[in-house]
């Protein structure tokens, strides 16, 4: 009698501790290995472009806030930079290094969670304990500088909300100087250990030319060897003035990737350092009423400074008719803003791309043949949130 | 291709029939095509050695109800050799029909069905045409300007029937969307509006 080839099919998530939150991804399993994978996403989809297409352009900063939630303000630089970049707005020198600054604490906050969770997936827990305390100090200058932990709505087009607090950028300072012995420490728990790579080593291979056909971008490019980072080829605010290297993967397997955040942090931790040094000191926003909010002790004096507050937060500001695309290079990949503008105080198109959407998409094509074991240690190095996915 | 004019001047002399309009601004390209051509004109610039726009970034569309043509699709394709970005666009009808670009890049795949559940464009030869981001049985196509901001329905959990329940959107208050339209004197760029 010929033996029935016999799938099972396993619905792992929507509720899945190694689903990085709310995937239902639906296996088709022979024994033990992955025929087919059909991710369900949109679980937590929240309409966000509908959204930004009715409010004001500075109503709309913290809906960027809930994309990538681990790394708010990268997403607000992006629209940040459109609107700048519509109406020529001159950001202030002092502005755009506070924003690489806070950019960098948000591609290492990024970082620390993905490779963390990453190494919890695969069954090491002591790296989630250790990283997460050095957030938690990261979270903490986030707080200092805009109020929230998370949400910051902090980034503003034409420069930042607030200027530093006193006492922060020694803070700041302080922590670059201990934060590269804690991923020394990390890497001693993972680099070399065994575990950890039997289960990275030559998982989920991508090849240079799949990188581009499935529109990789960020470590999921690096990894794979293409030396692409748009902070350093299509440079925006003050990245042309620092120098910092751009770590490249070889293999293209979860291990690589790993390897190239852990080296990124450490870019990371240079690049504030320069900063912190060129820093100037000045303006942090625009001093072009019609966009930024005067400041608050004109408000009782000058009746100019009372009418553009009243406008700017009733009406908000008005960007003239255009169609941009601008992009920032997020810890996740290439996250971009296509904005259309009709000369209303409202978008009338705000699509934002998202690095995860892609690399989620790949999903299927880069678990084909390997076990169900190796879909969380994907999962983990493809470095997918969901706020973004599903927008 | 070294800078965007020489490229402008090779795309428009390589492709003239093709394309209807081209000009750069914002350090980008931008080019308007006949919806017909989309395939020869994206397989051209991605193969090209003068183009080599390998990466596709992504696909969307604009509602314009008002317009006869309503919807626009936008394609946003980089080239990291000669590191330039290219936006490519066409209109088409409501009822239209469009080719999908899945033979040419893999990722397009899922970029269409996003349009696809936010707009209800279709693409001919597309290999899994389902809503993608939208609840399962979701009804209507939420980013079409027709669509309101609040939804249709709305979902809770019922504690006499025991499970989650879809019941109409029931609001206590609209929302409120204000005219701020009045004119704000003395300002350079409503001037500029006006005359335009």
């Amino acid at each position: 009698m010929a033996k029935e080839k016999k799938t099972l099919n396993l619905n792992f998530g929507p509720q899945h501790p190694a689903a990085h939150g709310v995937l239902r991804l639906i296996l088709q399993l022979d024994g033990e290995v992955v025929e087919k994978a059909d991710p369900h996403i949109g679980l937590l989809h929240r309409g966000t472009e509908k959204l930004i297409e009715n409010k004001t352009y500075i109503q709309a900063v913290p809906y960027f806030d809930r994309l990538d939630y681990v790394a708010p303000m990268n997403q607000e630089h992006a629209f940040a930079l459109a609107i700048e970049k519509i109406l020529k707005i001159e950001v202030p020198a002092r502005a755009k290094y506070i924003r690489v600054i806070f950019c960098e604490i948000g591609r290492i906050l990024s970082h620390i969670l993905n490779v963390t969770t990453q190494a919890m997936d695969v069954g090491a827990l002591t790296p989630t304990l250790w990283g997460f305390e050095e957030r938690e100090k990261l979270m903490g200058f986030y707080e200092r500088v805009s109020g929230s932990r998370l949400h910051a709505n902090y980034f503003r087009a034409g420069g930042v909300h607030k200027d530093l607090p006193t006492g922060l950028e020694a803070d700041i300072d302080e922590f670059c100087n201990k934060f590269p012995k804690i991923i020394d420490d990390l890497e001693t728990l993972l680099t070399d250990n065994r575990i950890f790579k039997q289960r990275n080593v030559d998982i989920g291979i991508v090849s240079k030319q799949d990188a581009l056909d499935y529109s990789f971008s960020g470590v999921m490019l690096r990894g794979s060897g293409v030396a692409w980072d748009l902070r350093r080829s299509q440079s925006y605010d003050c990245y042309d003035n620092l120098e910092f290297k751009i770590p490249v993967g070889r293999n293209g397997d979860c291990y690589d990737r790993y390897l190239c955040r852990i080296e990124e942090m450490r870019e990371s931790v240079k690049i504030i350092k320069q900063c912190l040094k060129k820093i100037p000191k000045g303006p942090v926003k625009t001093e072009d009423g019609k966009i930024s909010p005067p400041p608050k002790k004109e408000l009782k004096q000058s009746m100019e400074a009372l009418i553009h507050h009243f406008k700017l937060f009733t009406e908000g500001y008005r960007v003239e008719k255009d169609e941009i695309y601008t992009a920032v290079e997020a810890p996740k990949g290439e996250f971009g803003v296509y904005l259309i503008s009709d000369g209303s105080s409202k978008p009338y198109k705000c699509k934002i791309r998202a690095p995860g959407f892609t690399h989620l998409q790949a999903m299927d094509y880069l678990i084909k043949g390997h076990m169900l074991a190796d879909v969380p240690a994907l999962l983990g190095s493809m470095d997918i949130v969901f706020g973004e996915v599903d927008r | 291709m070294n800078n965007l004019q020489d490229l402008e001047k090779f795309i428009n002399s390589e492709l003239t029939s093709k394309i209807n309009n081209s000009f750069i601004k914002h350090d980008n390209m931008y080019i308007t095509i006949d919806h017909d051509e989309l395939i020869d004109v994206i397989s051209f610039l991605k193969t090209n050695k003068k183009t080599k726009f390998r990466q596709l970034i992504e696909i969307t569309a604009v509602d314009y109800p008002e317009n006869e043509n309503r919807f626009k699709i936008v394609y946003l394709l980089l080239s990291h050799e000669h590191n330039q970005r290219i936006i490519i666009d066409y209109s088409i009808k409501e009822n239209d029909e469009i080719s999908s670009l899945t033979s040419i890049f893999p990722s397009a795949n899922w970029m269409e069905r996003e349009v696809f559940d936010m707009y209800g464009i279709n693409f001919k030869n597309h290999p899994d045409l389902r809503r993608i981001l939208t609840d399962y049985g979701f009804v209507g196509h939420p980013l079409r300007k027709d669509f309101p901001l609040t939804g249709h329905n709305e979902v809770r959990y019922s504690e006499e029937q025991k499970k989650v329940i879809y019941e109409p959107v029931k609001l206590e208050q609209n929302y409120r969307n204000f005219d701020y339209e009045s004119p704000w004197e003395g300002t350079k760029y409503i001037k500029e509006i006006k005359k335009s």
